[in-house]
């Protein structure tokens, strides 16, 4: 291992002692789990569908990400800066950078070890019927991908304030505007006075278009790449906005 | 070892630190004083890299902490003002925390934290969570943090502030034993403090720094350092003065009249004198038979002359 990882994962691994340590992981985790199984069976009618796929489980996710991401990560700079610790964590012999993927690592694996608990649903859908493995499989990995374009937003939210709440407030303010970018009713708002041009750019910020094709299976380099491009891009603004807290 | 050169910090259009330059060789103890919001933290803030500076330079070791941070940072150890430390660790898992981003692994990390605990006396509270600790104990916890890579240079921000006096005198007394092989600036607010440990001392004052030098080099700035004052009862004031003032040791006397007291004061002609001033003083108050109460020399209190350099209304400022 070089420096530089060894130094991530040195944050990473202390991140992610912290959820453990707190009740936090615990709550956060059942709350998860729980929520995903009331979207999936009662509001997405799982068994009623008769269909042999995770449908009704993954379309839930955009909007139990919108707010349990946010609740996952606010704290990871926020309570840095509340307490005085980003003073001691940068002035020591590692990098913003090093830190700042530390942090957002620890919250993914944690998101991660959260979704892999769903298990059962996959178990389920097994049993009942013969369902695409391929198609599940992408579905994980779409909605880790959210997941993580989430993370990212709250990661630099967090980075804004030394207030939790208001780092979760922003975060979900701006997942949701990533949600509705591309939902209909909104487009439809912009079509009547808005050139074409605007509107798809618009609608291509929406992380609805992207991650409805990894439920059906199809891992497209160009959904990938966009939600990748969202994590590089907040990640990225995250270590301005820290530069700019020390300069100020 | 620390160098730093005309250090300037705005913070908009307020000038937090201007023009600081000094340097701190190994062996030295640089006290660092000045009032509340004199600029104290945020000189070490850049010099620790924390905030970059907005002209000026901070080398430590040959490196600059601008253009080569992580090499710099890598000789520093830190204690932040107000003593932070991750509150949902214990206090065993946050020394080894700081000691693997020091990169201090295997079994030299055990022993690197062994000794910080033992320097520090954390002993009793190893396994403890950091929010439960006492302030005191707290401290010495983020203070452990900052010597345990051994660093060759220590920056502390206010090391003893929030200790008892026993944990105040036991933390000058280590500073003193560190201070033999290494470069250490600490800032603090109480006096005393600098005559305890320090080699050196640097006053600032709204960013600037106004005095520069050894405890005894500060005292002897204080204007009065040196005089003798007495008061006499009973003898005009311009006689006092007169007879005072013509002493071949003394430069000149002032006397002023108070409540019907005479409160006099001569100055020496040379301060390492002073001892002979006030024997011969004694002589003239015994020859003229003066009443006289309260005849002492003062020795130039540090504080005296921290609040002349750092309050603008002041004798010493008027003198500049």
């Amino acid at each position: 291992m070089n420096e530089a990882t060894r130094n991530i994962w040195t944050i990473t691994k202390r991140e992610l002692g912290g959820y453990f340590n707190s009740p936090v992981a615990y709550v956060f985790i059942v709350i998860f789990l729980l929520l995903n199984g009331f979207f999936t069976f009662m509001l997405g009618n799982f068994f009623e569908r008769g269909e042999a796929n995770l449908n009704a489980f993954f379309v839930w996710h955009p909007w139990l990400y919108l707010f349990l991401v946010p609740a996952a990560g606010m704290r990871l700079w926020a309570e840095e800066r509340r307490i005085g610790t980003l003073e001691l964590l940068l002035t020591m012999p590692i990098t913003a950078w090093q830190a700042i993927l530390g942090k957002f690592l620890s919250c993914w694996v944690f998101l991660a070890l959260a979704l892999f608990l769903t298990f059962p649903v996959v178990a389920t859908v097994a049993y009942l019927g013969s369902p695409d493995i391929g198609a599940i499989l992408s579905g994980y990995f779409g909605s880790l991908l959210l997941a993580g374009a989430y993370l990212a937003i709250t990661v630099a939210t967090s980075a804004m304030t030394r207030n939790q709440v208001i780092s979760f407030i922003l975060s979900v303010v701006i997942c949701f505007f990533l949600i509705l970018a591309g939902w209909e009713p909104v487009t439809n708002l912009l079509v009547r006075w808005a050139p074409q041009w605007l509107v798809e750019t618009v609608a291509s910020f929406s992380v609805m278009p992207h991650f409805t094709g990894f439920q059906r299976g199809v891992v497209d380099i160009r959904d990938t790449l966009f939600f990748v491009s969202v994590m590089i891009f907040s990640l990225f603004s995250t270590s301005v906005i820290l530069r700019g807290l020390r300069g100020a | 070892m620390i160098k730093v050169e005309n250090l300037v910090k705005e913070f908009g259009t307020k000038k937090a630190v201007n023009r600081v330059s000094f340097t701190v060789q190994k062996g030295e103890i640089l006290g660092f004083l000045g009032p509340n919001g004199a600029g104290k933290s945020t000189t070490m803030r850049m010099i620790t890299g924390f905030i970059p500076p907005t002209e000026g330079r901070v080398t430590v070791g040959g490196h600059d902490i601008s253009e080569n941070p992580v090499e710099a940072k890598r000789l520093i150890g830190y204690l932040p003002e107000s003593a932070p430390c991750y509150s949902d660790m214990s206090v065993h898992g946050f020394l080894n925390f700081t000691a693997e981003l020091r990169g201090i692994n295997g079994t030299k990390r055990e022993e690197a934290v062994r000794r910080v605990v033992g320097l520090c006396s954390l002993e009793s509270v190893l396994h403890q969570s950091v929010d439960t600790l006492s302030k005191g104990f707290r401290h010495r916890t983020c203070l452990a943090q900052s010597l345990i890579h051994d660093p060759e240079v220590l920056i502390l921000d206010e090391p003893t502030d929030g200790l008892d006096p026993n944990q105040k005198h036991e933390v000058r007394q280590l500073l003193k034993r560190l201070g033999q092989n290494k470069a250490i600036v600490f800032s603090t607010h109480i006096l005393e403090e600098v005559d305890a440990c320090c080699t050196r001392a640097i006053i600032i004052d709204h960013g600037e720094v106004r005095a520069n030098g050894t405890p005894a080099e500060l005292r002897a700035q204080h204007d009065l350092a040196g005089s003798v004052t007495l008061q006499v009862h009973g003898t005009p004031a311009e006689t006092v003065k007169s007879r005072l003032g013509g002493l071949m040791l003394a430069q000149k006397a002032t006397a002023s009249l108070v409540d019907g007291v005479v409160h006099a004061r001569v100055y020496p002609r040379n301060r390492a004198m002073n001892g002979e001033l006030a024997k011969a003083i004694a002589e003239v108050t015994t020859k003229e038979g003066w009443q006289f109460d309260e005849l002492h020399t003062e020795d130039g209190r540090l504080d005296e002359v921290f609040r002349g350099i750092t309050r603008p209304d002041t004798l010493a400022s008027k003198t500049e």
